[in-house]
C-alpha cells in the first residue's frame, strides 16, 4: 500500500504531529510526504529527512499557503490517484483538509484514529473516550486522521528521501486568508509537551490562574492547558482547552488543579503516563482516574509544592 | 438568504454512555437524547444572523429515527422557520448524511449552511467539510465569529495556537465551535408556536442516495480502566512522588 501524509508546517518548522502520522502511514506500507505551501523548499528538505519516508511531494504555490482547504484538498485530490492511502494529523488544520479530500475521493474517512489494526483496520475513539470502537473500511482508499498522542513520533533526521515537484490545480477562488492571531509562548507545544500543567474553574479569575498555574509550569518546564469551564469564564484562551472538542494530550505527567473531571475534559487527558490531581472536593471524578490525589485548598497546596520542587 | 442548518439528535451531553456487554455498540435504551450541542449553536447563530436581518429563512434538517422530530421541534423552538426530517433507523455516516444533505442543498439552494462541528457521539468531525467539498463551496470550519460581508462571509476559526480569520465566498459552510455564541433556552410560548411550524418528511429514497455504511463496526469496548490511584496527605508526600517519576529534581 502507498500512503502519502500531508505535512502540517508553519512555513518554518514541521509540526510534531506529523511525526506521528508518519508512523500510523509505516504501518500501511510505503509513505511518501506532500509539504505544499509558499516557499516551502526548506520545509521539504526537513520532511526528505524524516526516517522511514520515500518521497516528498513539494507543492509550492501561494494558494496553498495557510493550509486553505479548498486548494489544499483539490491538490491532494489529484495527487491521490497514484496511492491508497491519506493520512494526516488530527489537528485543527488536518481535521480541516482531510474530510474535504474523503468527501472528494467517495471515502468514508477514519477519524482519530488510535491505532492500526491491519490495512483496513483501525481503532478510534467515540463518546468523548468513554468507548473505543474497532472498524474496518470498505473503501478502495483510505483517508485517516491520526491522534497524535496515540502513535510514537517517527525520528526527524536520519531518512534522506528524494524531494520532487509537483504542481495542481492552485488556487479554486472560493476562500481568502485574512489574517492570524497565534499566541507566542516560550513553553511546549501542549499537544506534544511532556509535562502539562492545568487549572479548572475553582481557579476563580485569570489572575489566580496565571500567578498559580504558571509558576508551577514554569518549574516544571511544562505546557499549560485548562479545563472547559476555565476557558469558557474567560481565564485563559480558546486554545488551552484539554477536552473531547479542544486538545487531546497524553503527557508523561498530567497535573489537574482545581478541576473536577467532566467526562469531556477526561477524555482529553485520560491517556496521560502519571496523572496528578489536586482539589478540594474529596469526590471529585477527576480522582477516579488519578494516580496521586492530594484533597485541600489549591492556594495552599500548588505554592507550597512548587517551593518543594 | 437563507440558511440550512443540518442536528443531529445524540446522547445528553450529560449522561455518561455505557457500552454494550456484546460489544455492539453503545446502549441507547431508555437514555436521555437532545440535540448535539455543537448543533444547538449552529441553530442560535443561524437564528441570530436572521434578527440582524442578514437571513430571510432559517431551515433545521435532520436525518435519524422518527423521533429525531423532537430535535427538529427545537430547533424550530429557538427559532428555525421550518424543517426538514429524513426518516431512517439506519447508521448513517457523515458521508452519507453530507450526500443526503447535498441533495437537500439542490433543493432549496441555500446561500449559507451552519453545522457543528462535530457530533458528540461518533466525534468524527467531518460532517460540514464534506458537505463543502461535495457542494464545491469554501468551508469555515470551528467558528468563534461569524460576519456576512456583501456577497462573503468573514470566519473566525479556533486554531492550534490561537485564532485565524477567513473570507468565504457564498454560498459557504460554517462549522460552529464552542465559543460561537451561548445557545438560548426555547421559551415555552415558542416550543408551543413550533409545534405548528412545517416539518416535511422525507426518505434517504426521495433524494436518491445510498446510505449503507462504508465502514464495519467491528467491535465497541470500554477503553482500559486506570488502575486505582492514592490520595496522598501533604504536599510533600506529592513531592517525594513527583521526584521519584524523575520528571523533576
Amino acid at each position: 500500500m502507498k500512503a502519502l501524509v500531508w505535512v502540517e508546517h508553519d512555513a518554518g518548522a514541521i509540526k510534531d504531529a506529523t511525526l506521528s502520522a508518519v508512523t500510523a502511514a509505516a504501518k500501511l506500507g510505503q509513505v511518501d510526504l506532500l509539504v505544499a505551501g509558499s516557499g516551502v523548499a526548506d520545509v521539504a528538505a526537513a520532511a526528505a529527512a524524516i526516517g522511514g519516508v520515500s518521497a516528498v511531494l513539494a507543492a509550492d504555490d501561494a494558494a496553498y499557503a495557510h493550509a486553505l482547504p479548498e486548494n489544499v484538498a483539490g491538490l491532494a485530490v489529484a495527487l491521490m490517484a497514484d496511492y491508497d492511502a491519506f493520512l494526516a494529523p488530527a489537528t485543527a488544520n488536518g481535521k480541516n483538509i482531510a474530510p474535504r479530500v474523503a468527501a472528494l475521493l467517495d471515502v468514508m474517512q477514519v477519524s482519530d484514529i488510535l491505532s492500526v489494526e491491519g490495512p483496513d483496520t483501525f481503532t478510534r475513539s467515540i463518546y468523548a473516550g468513554a468507548a473505543v470502537a474497532t472498524v474496518r473500511s470498505s473503501d478502495a482508499k483510505r483517508v485517516i486522521t491520526v491522534r497524535a498522542s496515540a502513535f510514537a513520533k517517527a525520528p526527524a533526521s536520519g531518512g534522506a528521501a528524494e524531494v520532487k515537484t509537483v504542481s495542481g490545480p492552485g488556487d479554486q477562488g472560493l476562500s481568502r486568508f485574512v489574517g492570524a492571531d497565534i499566541a507566542r509562548s516560550d513553553r511546549p507545544e501542549l499537544a506534544s509537551a511532556k509535562v502539562v500543567v492545568s487549572g479548572g474553574r475553582a481557579l476563580g479569575s485569570a489572575e489566580a490562574f496565571h500567578s498559580v498555574i504558571d509558576p508551577l509550569a514554569d518549574k516544571l518546564g511544562a505546557a499549560v492547558g485548562a479545563s472547559r469551564a476555565a476557558v469558557d469564564a474567560g481565564y485563559v484562551p480558546n486554545d488551552y482547552q484539554v477536552g473531547q472538542t479542544g486538545k487531546i494530550v497524553a503527557p508523561e505527567l498530567y497535573i489537574a488543579i482545581g478541576i473536577s473531571g467532566a467526562i469531556q475534559h477526561l477524555a482529553g487527558m485520560k491517556d496521560a503516563q502519571t496523572i496528578v490531581a489536586i482539589n478540594s472536593d474529596p469526590e471529585a471524578p477527576i480522582f477516579g482516574v488519578a494516580d496521586f490525589g492530594l484533597v485541600g485548598d489549591l492556594f495552599e497546596i500548588v505554592p507550597q509544592l512548587t517551593a518543594k520542587l | 438568504m437563507k440558511v440550512l442548518v443540518p442536528v443531529k439528535r445524540v446522547i445528553d451531553y450529560n449522561i455518561r454512555p455505557r457500552v454494550k456487554a456484546d460489544g455492539s455498540g453503545v446502549d441507547l435504551q431508555n437514555v436521555k437524547m437532545s440535540m448535539n450541542p455543537f448543533d444547538e449553536i449552529a441553530v442560535e447563530e443561524a437564528v441570530r444572523l436572521r434578527e440582524k436581518g442578514a437571513v430571510k429563512e432559517v431551515i433545521a434538517v435532520s436525518i435519524g429515527p422518527a423521533k429525531a422530530q423532537d430535535t427538529l421541534r427545537t430547533a424550530l423552538a429557538m427559532g428555525a422557520d421550518r424543517a426538514i426530517l429524513i426518516v431512517t433507523d439506519a447508521e448513517v455516516e457523515p458521508l452519507a448524511v453530507a450526500k443526503l444533505l447535498k441533495a437537500v442543498a439542490d433543493e432549496e439552494q441555500p446561500d449559507l449552511y451552519i453545522l457543528g462541528k462535530q457530533a458528540i457521539d461518533d466525534d468524527s468531525n467531518q460532517t460540514g467539510q464534506m458537505l463543502a467539498a461535495l457542494l464545491g463551496r469554501p468551508q469555515g470550519t470551528f467558528a468563534s465569529a461569524v460576519a456576512v460581508v456583501g456577497d462573503r462571509v468573514e470566519v473566525t476559526r479556533e486554531v492550534d495556537g490561537g485564532l485565524e480569520t477567513v473570507s468565504l465566498a457564498l454560498p459557504a459552510v460554517i462549522t460552529a465551535d464552542l465559543r460561537l455564541n451561548e445557545p438560548r433556552y426555547a421559551s415555552l410560548p415558542n416550543i408551543m408556536k413550533a409545534r405548528s411550524k412545517p416539518l416535511a418528511q422525507k426518505t434517504p429514497a426521495d433524494y436518491g442516495v445510498d446510505i449503507a455504511p462504508r465502514l464495519a463496526v467491528l467491535n465497541v469496548a470500554e477503553p482500559p480502566p486506570r488502575p486505582p490511584g492514592v490520595v496522598l496527605d501533604s504536599v510533600d508526600a506529592l513531592a517525594a512522588k513527583l521526584k521519584e517519576l524523575g520528571i523533576v529534581a
